[in-house]
Parts: C-alpha cells; structure tokens; sequence
C-alpha cells in the first residue's frame, strides 16, 4: 500500500473531489425540493432552496394515504410494495448472478466450439429495441403462467441483467491468473470446488459492481412491471411512483418524495457493496 | 378415487356460490381515486351478486397494458379511460358498444354523447369531461378578458416582470382553442386533411402576435406556466381542471372561459376529453358490466364525483344540485364545456399531433409564418398517414425462409458431426453456460424475433397485411424525405452515432478519472465521496432529466444564470440544434457517468499495483503511467462495458424525449425514438417501427463486428 501522498496533494484531490460532488448534487436539491415543499407543482425557481420544510409528502406517501394506491383492505400498502420491490430486485440479483457467474466463467475458462458465438449472442440481446419485443414478450409471460408473478417479473428483468454482468465477469475473470487454479487442481479440487472457493472469492468487486447492476436493472423499472402486475398488491414501488404521472399533470411533490425514497436503499446497498469493489486481487493471495 | 371426485365437487360448488368477479381498472390519481372507490366499494356492499375487484393503473402504462391485456383475456371487464382512443380500440375489436338505455337514463349533454361515437356507433359511457379555461389572478386582473382585443391591451397596464399569458404556446393541445377560434380545424365533413386552411395559418401568426407583442413568457412550458402563476408573475394561465391543485393558496385566482377571438368574433375552443366507461368485448360478464357502468353515468355517481372530487359531470340532472349550482369554478368550466370541440377519436387523430407541435414550435421559433409551417405539416401528415404498401405474395418468402431454415439446421448439423469429439468434451463448459443461455434465448431473442417479423406487415386501424420488404425500401431509399431532412433515416442515424461518441467519450471519461481520484487507499471518507457520486444513478431519471430541461431555461433556467453572473449571453438551448443536442448530451452524462465510474473502480483493482508502482520507481510521470501502463491493463476488465455501454446509448432514448423533445424540428431525435414515434404517435404503424428497429439492430451488429476488426480481437 501506498503511503500517503504530501498534503499539497491531498488538498487537491479534496478540492477536486468536493468540486464534483458539489456540480453533481446541485440538480439534486431540486428533488430534495420539491419532495420538502407541500406543493405538487414542479419547481421551476432559479433557487434550489427549500422556502418551507414539510414532511407532508413522505407522510401520504408512506403511511399510504394516497387514494391513487388501493386501500380496500386496509393494509399498510407502502410496506406492502415496498417489500415487492425488495423481494423482486434481491430474487433479480441472485437470478442474474447465479446465472451470469456460472456462463462467465465457462466463458472465461473454457475452450468450447460455439463460445465466440456466445459471447456475440449475449451482446447481440443488448441491441434489441424494447418497443417491438413489449407485446410478444407479454404473451410469453401470459403463456408460462409467469405474469402476475414475482418471480416472472424477476427473471424477466435478470435476462437484461445478464449480458452486461457475465461479460463483465468474464473480463474480471480473465484477468486473474490460471496458476492459481492449476495449483488446486494439482491438490485435487474439482472445477467447481475452484470455482466456488477460489475464482468467486477473487472476483470481489466484479461481483460488487455485478449485483448492484442487477440490483438497479429490478430496482427502478416499472413498464414491464406496471403492464405484467395485475394485482395492486403485487405493485412494485416504481409502479406507484409512475402512478403519480397523469394524463395531464403530475403530482411532483409526492413523485420526488418518492425518488428519494426509492433511491435510499440503493445508496446504502452501494456504501455495503463499495468495500468489495476496493479489496480485489491487491488484497488478496496473488500480488504480483 | 372417489375421494378425489368428492372434493372436486365440493370445489365446483363453492365455485358456483362464490359472487361473480368483476374488474374495474382506472388511472386516476388522488381525490378522483378516492370517490370512484368509495363508489365502486359501495356498489359492491349492495351487490351480493357481484365482487369488484378494482385496479388503479399507471398512466403512462395504461394504454399498452389495455391493448396487451384484454386481447389475451387478462383485461378488465370495465375500465374507465379517455374518449379518444375509441376509433382504435374499435378498430382493434377491444371494447363493447354501450347499448342506448344505458346512456338515456343519464341526461348526458349532447357534447359528450357525440364525442363517444364512432361509425354511428356508441363506444363509451361519458363519465367526466376536460377542457381548458382560462385562470385569472385577481390581484393582477380586475376583469376577465372578454375578447382578445382585450388581451393585448390588459398587457399594456400590467407592471414590469408580469407575464399576461403564461401557457404552454408551444404545445399542440394548448394551441387548439385559437385554430378552432380561428374557424379551423383538420378534417372536413370527408374526413380529407385541412391542415393548410387559413385559418389554421391565422391562429399560428395570431399566437406568434402574442409573443411578439410581449404577452408570453420565454420558451413557455407547463411547469414554468405554473410557476410564474404561483408567484404572481403571470396574470393569467390557460389549463384544465387539474391545474387547481397546483396553485399556490396565497394566489387569489378566479375561472372564466376562454376569451373570443376578436378576428372572427368567435369564442376560442378547447378540445374536450371526455373520460369515459368503456366495456370489454372480452368480458364474459357482460350484462354485469353494463350495470356497473350505467351506476358509474348515474345520477348519485355523477353529483358525488362532481362534489368531493371537483369532476365536470356531463351528467345534466347532477348539476340541479344546489351546491353544485353555486359553485363558480365548477360552473366555468362547465359553461366551456359547452363551447369545446371533442377531440376527434378517429385513429388517424393521433398523427395530428405531431406535425402539428412542430409547427406550432416553428412558428413560435419565428423560423417560419403560420402557413409556411403548415404546408410543412400538412406534407409530414400526409407521410405519417399513406396508405400501406400493396400486399405481397407472402410465398416467395416463405419459400426462402424454409430454405433458409433447411441450410441452417445442415449446417448446424454438420458443425455438429465436425465438433463432435470436442463437444461432447466440453460438457462441463456447456452445463455452466446453459442457464443463461436458454433464459436468453427465451426471454430475448425469441420475442425479438416475434417482434421482428412483425416489420414485414404494415399496420392499418387494427388490420395487419402482409408487406414484404416495403417498409424497409420505404425507409432505406429515404422515399419519404429528402435525405437531408431532419426526420430521414440518414440524417436520424448521424445523429445517433454522434450522441452515441459524444456520451461514450464523456462517460468513460469522466467515470475513470473519478474512479482513479477514489482509488487510493489514503484518501480519507473515499466511502462517502463514492456514495454521493452514484446519485445521479441511485435517482430515478424521469425527475432528475427534468429538472435539467429546467435548469436549460432560457429565462429561468439555473445554467444561464451562471453564464449571465460570468458576463456572458444567455443560450436559447433549445432552438438550434447544436445547443439542444449539447443539453440532451450534458443531461446523460450527468446520468450516465457513475455507472462507468464504479465499473471503472471494479476495473481498477484488477490491475497489481506493484506494476505501477515500478512504472512509477523508473521515472514515468503520472499520464506516462496511465496511458502506458494503467490503461492497456485495464482494457479487458473495461472493455465490456464500453461496448455495451455504447449500445445502450444508441437505444437510450428517454433522456432524448424529456430534455429536448426532438427541438429543433425533431432534428435532435435518434433512431430509437422514431421507432417509437412511428409506433405510437405516427397512426400506430407498428410494422414501420418495427422495421426500424430491425434496422437499429442491423447497424449494432455491424457496429460490433467493425469492432472486432479494430480491436484485433475474435469477440467485440
């Protein structure tokens, strides 16, 4: 590890660093504004500061008092869709994972007739537009019986999650050094005791950047979860967010109260994750 | 065995007993939720018979979600929508005709019964209506404009920094009570285009009067119509009913209907929507269903929606209520629905709008006079709205396909034979790959390929026919532009590529070198630096990209403020394309940057530092080492994604639609959103934008072959 650099130094990474922090959050005062101010306009003022602090758009947004979110029994809906949301994007993440983890690595350690080929097929999925795959893609889900489901909407969302995370673990996985491996295997450990306990366990941040990937894919989508859900208790938290845009006008208020709600978890998901993303190979066995 | 025969029954039974399910699905939002609910709830306590089962669905979602829903038996029974959409739903054979005794019980004013025909046929049962009026501040206006002559001169008393009229001009919609002030219109009793009538042209220059004359605000939108309102910066605003919980409860405001056009002497008209009862043809239910929608028109329904939730009833009796009849706002906006235009529901309506808004932009802009710009949109109408291709003979194609299919499944078969020792060898690789291989294939390329074949059909009101190669002759030898033209394929596809560059660039960019500054180990709350960087992510981007339009306004915008406070002229972004297409770049990057940062950071610690440090020991100076060092080592690790990263830019297309909207005329639009243009706004031509997407697809494919070759590489 490196020492630490003179102070010149790092006051100048800080300067820059805070610089950035500073361009980058501005536009984000707006939606602190907006979810702090009881009004549903949208704010339009040069001025990026909150007049008036009110909880009142959190409040009818969590405690559920929105008439526009089905109350009929009378259950705490938030919660409810919150939970949805959770469950789905963490069934996403380990969907996407387990999926992508494993084709990665065949990908990266294997010689196999087809694999060019099935790298371009993973890529090749990214470039297909979403507007002509919507409806066939609803009547697959309606065909399988996955529609009203978690679990569809699930592995509906791991398959965009899983081009970008396998070739990015496949990257992250050629790079580390096969004479680890052969070691093991010269010990005696199968493929996938190597895999399992030597290739993953390396593979830190790629994995890191991969699930919160995935994460984010479930997280804040919600066309395909608003056209599969038909059940107001199987909503999403995204869907309810989109329910506050009308034909004609949107309650802006509640809209960004929301934003920062549904962004909270994603931050703190990320501070969690960022410590793997900082402890790779330099931390690990193979220096060098 | 019998057993199981038993229990069956039992099922049936309790099957047969259980109240008939019945499903409502509606959009609204807040207080008009809230009364329909209480009165879907109330109709279910005193139906045994029945069980309601009631949806709210979202807006932006809901008219995909009727169309993919009801034809598959997943819809609702009834559902609650605007009347426009009735000519296609029609057309596609997804709702009901809503038989007269329904409607008669009702007392429904005739403006509302004409706007849910079609074909001599009733589609809807009107439940409320929506139009413009006109708001008032009163501390700013003492009486209401009565004519537009008016207008103008209340312009002349009012102080400095007030804005007279503060309404989206540059909206389509918020144009229509001028054209049909002005005695226009679109269609004429044949259903023939009008787009370049007079009068049309007159209410163009007319609003372009206002703007000149000083009435309008800059760039006027509706957020900005709203806020100068709610600060006492604008007299008067143009809106619906849903404009009434946003104003501000310091602000005394009075409703009138729209001032008469002092030109012609007529009122000016609004459009009016007419939110209606629509029933399934799909329903099993559907003598039930006509129930519940004849309640919904009723007369206890009607007073109720119209007392706690402020609803424009068309329903007559309901306004013999005494607090209804003395409530102002209500009535305004009841005597303008007696003088509004329903929006025409026929499906060739929906490619009004667009040639229509760039007209009206044009002539805002000043770039063209009112019948300049018309003979333009009546020219892109005309486009938008040609009759389909002549059918093809489908044979010769599937004739080539099979063929097609039979040298596929050879050639497979004999790689098969070829590889048979080396595959049969790889089944472990096989096993780990499969997974993701088959939800892929399933999940992806099997509805992409649905979809795509969709491109050989052109879609007309509700009816497919077979096409052939026509829509991508139409589109690859540019038959309906110039090439030149802003909305040609070509012209389209330059721009992609350039947003594509411009975002790649700037988001590796800036992503690796925040994730070079987050890096070291001795940089204190690196944490938190990390965390705060990845906002932009964390958020969703629908508030966020606009609150980057705001920030781009010319007058109020945060941006020109900076540049005003460092001496420099304030930027129309969005009138010429370069700025425009510097706001859609700016705003993505913005948005797009900590993802590559914190691939970037993953990235980064594949790489021993030792190496650098050694680099570093010999002498190389910092940019020597990254160019040198850092960065060849980190290719593999990055270089994901870097190529998916830029095809996701290529189709990313929402950014696009919120900040400029295409501005100017449509010339910042990449392909993606064309696609969807032509499958939503342009009459529904799913088949053309379903070519089009083929298209995008074709050029991403051959952007990662060329790829390949300049990386010297097999894969990407």
């Amino acid at each position: 590890m490196n020492n630490a650099p003179s102070i010149a130094k790092q006051i100048l990474w800080h300067t820059l660093l805070m610089l950035t922090c500073l361009v980058v959050l501005y536009p984000t005062l707006w939606v602190l504004k907006m979810a702090f101010t009881p009004s549903q306009a949208f704010t339009m003022s040069p001025n990026p500061w909150p007049t008036t602090v009110s909880l009142e758009n959190f409040w009818v947004l969590i405690s559920g008092d929105d008439p526009s979110t089905p109350n009929f029994d009378g259950e705490w809906q938030f919660l409810r869709q919150f939970w949805n949301s959770a469950f789905i994007a963490f069934l996403t993440t380990i969907v996407g994972m387990v999926f992508s983890c494993t084709a990665a690595y065949g990908m990266s350690r294997f010689r196999f007739p087809g694999k060019e080929a099935g790298m371009s097929f993973f890529l090749i999925t990214q470039m297909f537009p979403g507007v002509v795959m919507a409806i066939p893609l609803y009547i697959l889900m309606d065909t399988l019986g996955l529609l009203n489901s978690a679990f569809g909407l699930a592995l509906a969302y791991s398959s965009t999650a899983v081009p970008f995370c396998t070739w990015n673990l496949k990257g992250y996985f050629d790079t580390i050094p096969k004479d680890l491996e052969d070691a093991a295997r010269i010990d005696g450990a199968s493929q996938w005791v190597i895999f399992t306990q030597i290739v993953l366990p390396l593979s830190k941040p790629a994995l890191a950047v991969t699930a919160l990937f995935s994460f984010m894919t479930a997280w804040n989508e919600f066309i395909l979860a608003a056209t599969f859900l038909s059940d107001a208790n199987a909503y999403t938290l995204p869907v309810v967010l989109q329910s506050y845009i009308g034909d004609f006008e949107t309650q802006w208020g509640l809209f960004a109260a929301g934003a920062i709600v549904a962004s909270t978890p994603v931050m703190i998901l990320f501070f969690v994750l960022q410590k793997n993303l900082v402890e790779g190979l330099t931390a690990g066995s193979v220096k060098g | 065995m019998s057993f199981i025969v038993f229990i069956g029954c039992l099922l049936c039974n309790a099957w047969a007993e259980t109240p008939k399910t019945l499903k409502v699905w509606h959009a609204y939002r807040d207080a008009e939720a809230q009364v329909l609910e209480d009165i879907l709830e109330q109709y279910d306590e005193q139906h045994s018979s029945i069980s309601l089962e009631v949806l709210p669905v979202a807006y932006d979602a809901y008219a995909s979600k009727l169309e993919s829903a009801i034809p598959r038996n997943n819809g609702p029974d009834v559902f609650i929508y605007a009347h426009e959409k009735i000519g296609s739903w029609a057309e596609m054979g997804l709702i009901e005709p809503i038989s007269l005794d329904t409607l008669t019980t009702a007392n429904l004013s005739s403006v509302a019964v004409e706007a849910v025909q079609y074909n001599q046929t009733t589609y809807g049962a009107p439940m409320a209506v929506k139009s413009l009026v006109l708001y008032c501040n009163n501390d700013l206006v003492s009486k209401a404009p009565v004519n537009t002559d008016e207008l103008f001169s209340l312009n002349e008393t009012l102080p400095n920094g007030v804005s007279t009229l503060a309404y989206p001009a540059t909206d389509a919609y918020f144009h229509m009570p001028w054209l049909f002030g002005f005695g226009g219109g679109f269609f004429d009793k044949e259903g023939n285009s009008t787009f370049e009538s007079p009068a049309n042209a007159d209410s163009l220059d007319f609003m372009k009067s206002m703007d000149t004359a000083g009435l309008l605000p800059k760039e006027p939108d509706a957020a900005l119509s709203t806020h100068l309102f709610n600060n006492g910066q604008a007299a008067m605003t143009i809106s619906g009913p849903w404009f009434l919980s946003s104003i501000d409860s310091t602000i005394d405001f009075s409703i009138h209907p729209l001032p008469i056009i002092s030109a012609t002497g007529k009122p000016a008209q609004p459009l009016l929507t007419v939110e209606s009862a629509f029933i399934s043809r799909f329903s099993t239910q559907k003598q039930e269903a006509s129930a519940l929608v004849k309640h919904l028109i009723g007369l206890d329904s009607a007073t109720k929606r119209a007392l706690e939730a402020g609803q424009i009833v068309p329903n007559e009796q309901a306004w013999e209520n005494p607090t209804l009849q003395e409530d102002p706002i209500l009535l305004a906006f009841k005597a303008q629905m007696l003088n509004s235009i329903p929006t025409p529901n026929i499906p060739t309506m929906t490619a009004v709008w667009e040639p229509m808004a760039r007209a009206v932009r044009r002539v805002h802009r000043g770039a063209m006079t009112g019948s300049q710009a018309l003979e333009q949109a009546a020219i892109e109408f005309q486009i938008y709205t040609k009759p389909a291709p002549e059918p093809a003979n489908p044979i010769p194609y599937v004739v080539l396909a099979f063929a097609g299919l039979c040298a596929g499944i050879l050639w497979g078969w004999r790689q098969l034979q070829h590889w048979k020792k080396d595959i049969w060898e790889s089944r472990t690789a096989y096993l780990y790959v499969a997974p993701a291989a088959i939800a892929m294939t399933l999940l992806t390329a099997l509805p992409f390929v649905v979809g795509a074949l969709v491109s050989l059909f052109a879609h007309n009101q509700g009816a497919f026919t077979f096409v052939g190669l026509a829509n991508f002759f139409d589109i690859i030898f540019a038959r309906d532009w110039s090439v030149t033209s802003s909305l040609s394929f070509y012209f389209t596809l330059m721009v992609t590529i350039g947003w594509t560059l411009g975002n790649l660039f700037l988001h590796v960019g800036i992503g690796l070198a925040l994730a070079m500054l987050l890096r070291e180990p001795w940089l204190r709350f690196r944490g938190f630096y990390r965390v705060l960087l990845i906002v932009p992510w964390a958020i969703p981007n629908y508030i966020t990209a606009l609150i980057w339009k705001g920030m781009f306004h010319q007058q109020f915008g945060a941006i020109n403020g900076l540049l005003q406070s460092l001496g420099l002229e304030p930027v129309s972004w969005f009138a010429q394309f370069s700025t425009s297409f510097a706001a859609n770049l700016i705003t993505n990057t913005w948005l797009g940057f900590p993802f590559m940062m914190v691939v970037s950071l993953g990235a980064l610690q594949s790489i021993p530092r030792d190496l650098e440090d050694a680099a570093s020991v010999d002498g190389a100076g910092g940019w020597q080492r990254f160019w040198h060092i850092t960065l060849p080592l980190l290719k593999p690790a990055l270089l994901p994604a870097v190529v998916l990263g830029s095809v996701w830019t290529f189709n990313m297309f929402n950014v696009i639609y919120l900040v400029s909207a295409g501005e100017p005329d449509s010339s910042t639009d990449i392909l993606i959103s064309d696609a969807y243009r032509w499958a939503f706004s342009r009459g529904n031509r799913y088949g053309y934008a379903s070519a089009y997407a083929v298209l995008i697809f074709f050029i991403l494919f051959g952007y990662s072959k060329l790829g390949n070759r300049i990386a010297g590489r097999k894969t990407i």
